[in-house]
This record gives structure tokens, sequence and C-alpha cells, in this order.
């Protein structure tokens, strides 16, 4: 059974202003969004900014509360709880932010940072002081960190070992299921590798499932075993992260491939330009999002917005993509 | 793209001497560029890459003379000579004349360096105005050119509208209008795309592309994304805690690096369709040293696994040129016939990080 299913996942941001601060619209941020995640699994959700990527990660774990739809946790829909019936799931559903630094507490020694966690969801069952520093310090060494790392403020830190700070605080209240939002985007290259292998090794010995946020596909691919392209606030494509360089169809999927620089000076080919911008999540435009860019763009893209199908083996949200997940040979006026 | 240019054998119009550049701190003199040379030479593209705090943005802007003056010491022996002219002597009043004129410089995020409070189309004409004789009908003129030349659609409109009705990208194409509006010779453009999307990164890399066929400006390309060198660059250097520690064609670093350090660099970041054991990446072991205690020997030499744990300990290699337009920091250069074997094993070593 999946651990984890959204249903219809809708969220929008009600835009104020004007006389009386009244609604003059709102942000559909997450528009529709079906997926499940199977326990175990890697899910990768990539996309530019602002196409919902992060608001949907927040919304699952209600940290931006849900316009409608469903967030299952082993079947159990989150999204009506109260904040005491939701304690637990909490507890089950961690997020590791993009930025560590701004999300750890900096008046805090990370003794404390983690102390705070653990206390709160009753990790120990009320065991001793004792017990809850053997723990911490466990918990360190997990993380690759030295023990006496656990008196220092998070300032002391460098940008990597703060992402393993806050992968340890994640971990210290044993979820199932962490949401990682652009955890290694801030880091160097050769720190985002040390990163993205502790968090490959912490899946395999916890067992984890996750959900990686993330716009570098390089990353995603490496990392993922199914990738959800979001465009606008829609799920475009659902892929086999094996599949993606040959299998995905959908334009903007193929455009976000082209378009990303092989680090290979052998290979260089034109990168794959689109032409625009992405349209406005306050007014998008009535048929398909990425209708504006597409150079499969046909009238009926302009008025229907097309669902997700299963297209050669995998779902694609595109009226040009035919039954075998093929798309026509573009004219060059694009 | 032109895959191997003669451009390394043209005139070089701007030569690096024994760069360095100190910062007075709390700590005392930090030095985050420690004697770098190297030319930019005409109708080029010189990569500048690596990690936070290489010293790669510190070269641009010593170059640039934009780093402030109060608290910036450059050494005794350094040069940056445009022309005749040594830039690190240069009065204020000369620096006005050469920055916009001759080497014009863009930011990682145009929106802090567009003034919010007036039009894109008045950002323009202030640098012509300073900058040509022109009047104010043909700077208008001029200025409408531009973006048309940067491909900014119904460029009469988009003249008359602030930064913030603009998207990153149009931003940024703005910052590059603006940039070249009085045709420099050099343009250094500091991490261009690092705050824009891939399909933006895209279409602003592309642009930059075609502008220097166009133009025939050279292009400082400094940035932390190795895909984005392999993809624009013609030339790259390598930097590591201030120093250059490889320097050579893209292609020949990209897939010959004699650096240790260059080589785990590109090793780490993960490879469309490779396979990885266990499915883990390469990784680098440790962190870049602090500047404020930087070694004696070599300053890569904790993380390296060729270390020969003596002579890489106590003595810092000198930059040396190992073939045509290559050279590199290191005592046994990958490759080369002073080649060592590794040490170390990668895995053994992949905890230092957190422990440091």
């Amino acid at each position: 059974m999946a651990l984890i299913e959204v249903k219809s996942l809708v969220k929008h941001f009600p835009v104020r202003g004007g006389m009386l601060n009244r609604v003059l619209g709102k942000v559909h941020a997450v528009n529709d969004v079906s997926f499940s995640i199977a326990s175990g699994e890697t899910l990768g959700v990539v996309g530019e900014s602002g196409c919902g990527k992060s608001t949907l990660g927040k919304a699952m774990i209600r940290l931006h509360e849900p316009t409608s739809g469903v967030v299952a946790y082993e079947g159990d829909d989150v999204t009506g709880l109260t904040h005491a019936q939701m304690m637990p799931y909490r507890r089950k559903m961690q997020f590791i932010f993009q930025d560590p630094y701004s999300s750890l507490n900096p008046r805090m020694t990370v003794r404390q940072l983690l102390k705070e966690a653990i206390l709160f969801h009753d990790v120990l069952d009320g065991k001793s002081d004792t017990e809850l520093d053997d723990y911490i310090d466990d918990l360190m060494q997990t993380v690759g960190m030295r023990r006496d790392a656990k008196n220092k403020f998070p300032h002391e830190f460098s940008g990597g070992q703060r992402q393993r700070l806050g992968i340890a605080r994640a971990l210290s209240v044993k979820p199932r299921f962490i949401i990682a939002d652009e955890p290694v985007s801030a880091l160097d290259v050769s720190i985002q590798a040390q990163v993205l292998n502790l968090m490959k090794d912490l899946k395999e010995q916890f067992g984890l499932t996750m959900m990686f946020i993330s716009h570098d596909l390089k990353v995603v691919q490496h990392f993922c075993d199914r990738v959800l392209v979001m465009y606008l606030g829609h799920v475009v494509e659902e892929v086999p992260t094996r599949d993606l360089t040959e299998r995905a169809s959908h334009p903007y999927t193929q455009a976000l491939l082209g378009a990303n620089p092989i680090d290979d000076p052998s290979e260089r080919r034109p990168l794959t330009v689109l032409q625009g911008d992405v349209p406005s999540p306050f007014s998008p435009p009535p048929g398909c999002a990425f209708a504006g860019r597409c150079p499969h763009v046909m009238d009926r893209c302009r008025t229907e917005r097309p669902l997700l199908e299963i297209k050669g083996g995998h779902p694609t949200a595109c009226f040009a993509v035919d039954a075998g997940g093929r798309l026509p040979a573009v004219s060059a006026a694009g | 793209m032109k895959q191997n240019p003669n451009s390394p054998d043209g005139p070089a119009i701007l030569r690096v001497r024994n760069l360095t550049t100190s910062f007075r701190t709390d700590d005392g003199l930090v030095t985050a560029v420690d004697d770098a040379s190297f030319d930019v030479h005409q109708g080029e593209t010189l990569g500048i890459v690596g990690e936070s705090g290489c010293g790669k943005t510190v070269s641009s802007k010593s170059i640039m003379r934009l780093l402030p003056e109060h608290v910036t010491v450059y050494g005794a022996r350094s040069q940056v000579l445009f022309g005749e002219r040594n830039l690190i002597k240069a009065s204020a009043a000369e620096m006005r004349e050469v920055r916009g004129n001759h080497i014009a410089m863009i930011f990682q995020e145009p929106m802090t360096s567009l003034n919010p409070v007036f039009t894109v189309g008045w950002q323009l004409d202030e640098a012509l105005k300073y900058h040509t004789r022109l009047s104010k009908r043909e700077r208008r003129d001029r200025a409408v050119e531009m973006l048309r030349l940067v491909e900014i659609p119904n460029a009469e409109q988009r003249i008359g509208e602030y930064p913030h009705q603009l998207s990153g990208g149009m931003r940024q194409r703005v910052m590059i209008a603006i940039a070249l509006c009085c045709e420099p010779d050099i343009l250094i453009a500091d991490e261009p795309t690092t705050a824009l999307d891939v399909t933006i990164q895209a279409q602003i890399l592309d642009l930059m592309n075609q502008l220097k066929e166009k133009t025939g400006t050279a292009i400082m390309l400094i940035t932390h994304d190795l895909g984005v060198v392999a993809q624009v660059c013609d030339r790259v250097m390598v930097m590591y805690a201030g120093r250059v520690i490889e320097e050579g064609m893209v292609e020949d670093v990209f897939h010959r690096a004699q650096h240790p350090y260059t080589r785990a660099l590109l090793e780490s970041i993960p490879k469309r369709g490779r396979v990885y054991p266990g499915g883990r990446l390469p990784t680098i072991p440790g962190i870049v040293p602090s500047l404020t205690e930087l070694p004696e020997g070599c300053r890569f030499e904790a993380r390296c696994r060729y270390s020969d744990g003596a002579t890489c300990v106590h003595t810092e290699p000198d930059l040396e040129p190992t073939d045509e337009h290559r050279s590199v920091r290191c005592h046994y250069p990958l490759g080369s016939a002073r080649e060592r074997t590794a040490s170390v094993s990668v895995g053994v070593t992949d905890q230092r990080e957190g422990a440091s």
C-alpha cells in the first residue's frame, strides 16, 4: 500500500488589497495535484520557481493549510485533523528545509534544538537525561558530526554541517516519511555530494520514504526513483527516473532536460531555448499552462486543460503526445 | 558555438599579474586572492570556477576596483594591466572612465543592481550620458536599440517600466543591455544565471553567446556551475582557497584535469546515465580551509587523496605551465610523469566533513 496518498490537492492563496483589504483574487499555487508514494520510495518533484513544488510539500504536512483535497498517511486523511490529532502524524512526517540556518533557532545550542523536538514528541518515553544525551550523541554520529559539536550554536557551523543538523533534527523524532525541500541547493558542489550520500545512507539505514523537491534535474535523477514534473501548480508528467531522459514526453519536461547544461564540453549543443516566461499564477491561462511557450501548441491547448493520461507507459498531461508517448516533429517556427 | 576557437592566441586585452587582495578584519589581514596571474584575450570567454570563498568574485571586483577601499589592501606587486594602465593604481576618475566604457560588469541578482525608483530607460540613459556624447534623442534611440539587442519584446514600452515590473530573466537582460551599451571590451559576468531558472538560464546564456559573436566582447564568466562552463566557455581557470590551481582550455580541463581538486570536483556532480556503486557519489572529504588558518603547504593537501604526506604538507606548489595554455598548481599533476597513486580510499575519509 502507498504510504502517502495525495488526492486532488489544491492550495490557493488569497490576494488582498484595495479598500477594506478585500480579496482581489487568488494565487493558484497548487492545482488539483494527485499522486502517491510507496513505502521506501523516493519521489522527486521538479519544476522552476513558482511552480508550486514547495507549496505542495508544505501543504502535505499542513505548514500551509490545503484549500481542498486529501493527504493520506497510511490511508488516514490528515487534512481535517485538529492540532492535537495531527501531532502523531507530524512526528511521522518530517521536513528538511533549503536553508538550514534560517530553520535553526540561533539562540539554541544544537543539543537544545534536538532536545526540544525529542521531548515535544516524547520520543524516548520520558527516559532520563543521560539517555537523552546518549540519544543525541548517537544522532550526531549518524549524521557524521562530532559529539562535542552539540554544545555549539548554529552560526558556528558551515553550510554543509548546518544541513546535517537539519537532517539530525528531522531524524530525531524517528519519522517514516521525510520531505526535503531543496536540501542541497544552497551548498557547494563538493558539499552537495557529501549531503546527498548521507541522505542516501540514512534512507537505507532507517527505511525512510522520501519526497525530494528540487529544481536540479541532475540531482533528482541521481537520487530519486520517480519524478513528478510541475508547471504552474499542475503536475504535467510523472515518470520513473530511469526513463526520464529517454521516454519523458511532455514538451515542458523535454525543455527542462534540454535547458540543463551538460557538464561535458565535448557534448556542447545549443541549449533548448524556450521563449517567454512562466505565466502569472495570479491569472493562469484557461487551457494548458504551458501553451504560451510550447513549441507543439495546438488550438485546443489554449482553451482546454489536458489531464494526466497514461501515454508511453507513464502519466503525461499533453494533447500533442500520442498514445505511444511520442511528440510530433516540431515545425521550425515553434 | 565554436569548439576550439583560437582566441587564447589572440592579443591579451587584460593582463592580471600577481594580484593579491586582502581585507583588514578583526582577525587581522585576510588574503582572499593570493598572487593570481592570468590574461583575458580578445573575443574569448574565460570561465572562473570554484566554490564559495575561493576568491573568484574578489578577483573580478579587484579588476573593477569595486571593493571598499578602506578595508582592501592590494599586494605591492599586484597589477591589473589594461592597455598601458595599471588599474590597481588608477585614480577614481580614471576608473570611472574604464568602468562601463571598457570593462563592464553584471551581477548575480539584477534586482539589487538596478535602481528600483527609476525606469529601465532612465538607467540606460544614465550610462550613456556618462560615457558618450550622444544627444538626448540619440540616447533614447540607442536605449531602445539595446533593449531590442537583448531581445526584450516591446522595447519602446518596456523602456518606461520599473525594475519590479520585470521578471528575473528580463531584469538580467536589462543589466546586460546597460553593461553593453557603451560597447565595452570586456564583460565580467559574476554568476549571471545563478538566481534564474534553468529555462531562463538557457535564454541568457544563449543571448550572451550571440552578443559575443556580434560584438566581439571578451567575457569573464564567474560561476560555480561547471555545466555552464562546459557549455559556454573557451578557457577555464579553477580557484581554490584564494589560489589559481588550474588553468586551461575547457576540453582539456574537463577531460584531463591535472589538479586532484578539479578532478574530484568534476566527479562529485551526478552524471546522467552513470551508475554509482551503492548509489553514492564520489565526494571530496573535509571542507575548504579557513583563509585565516591556511596550511603551510598545498591548500588542498588535507582533502587530497594523492598527498605524499611530506612535500605536500610543507611546501606549497607553484602554478606551473604543463602545456600550451595549460598550467597547474600541484607537486604531482595527474596524467603527468610525476603522478602519484591515491593513498587513501575515498570511502574511509567520507565522514570527516562533520568532524572538523
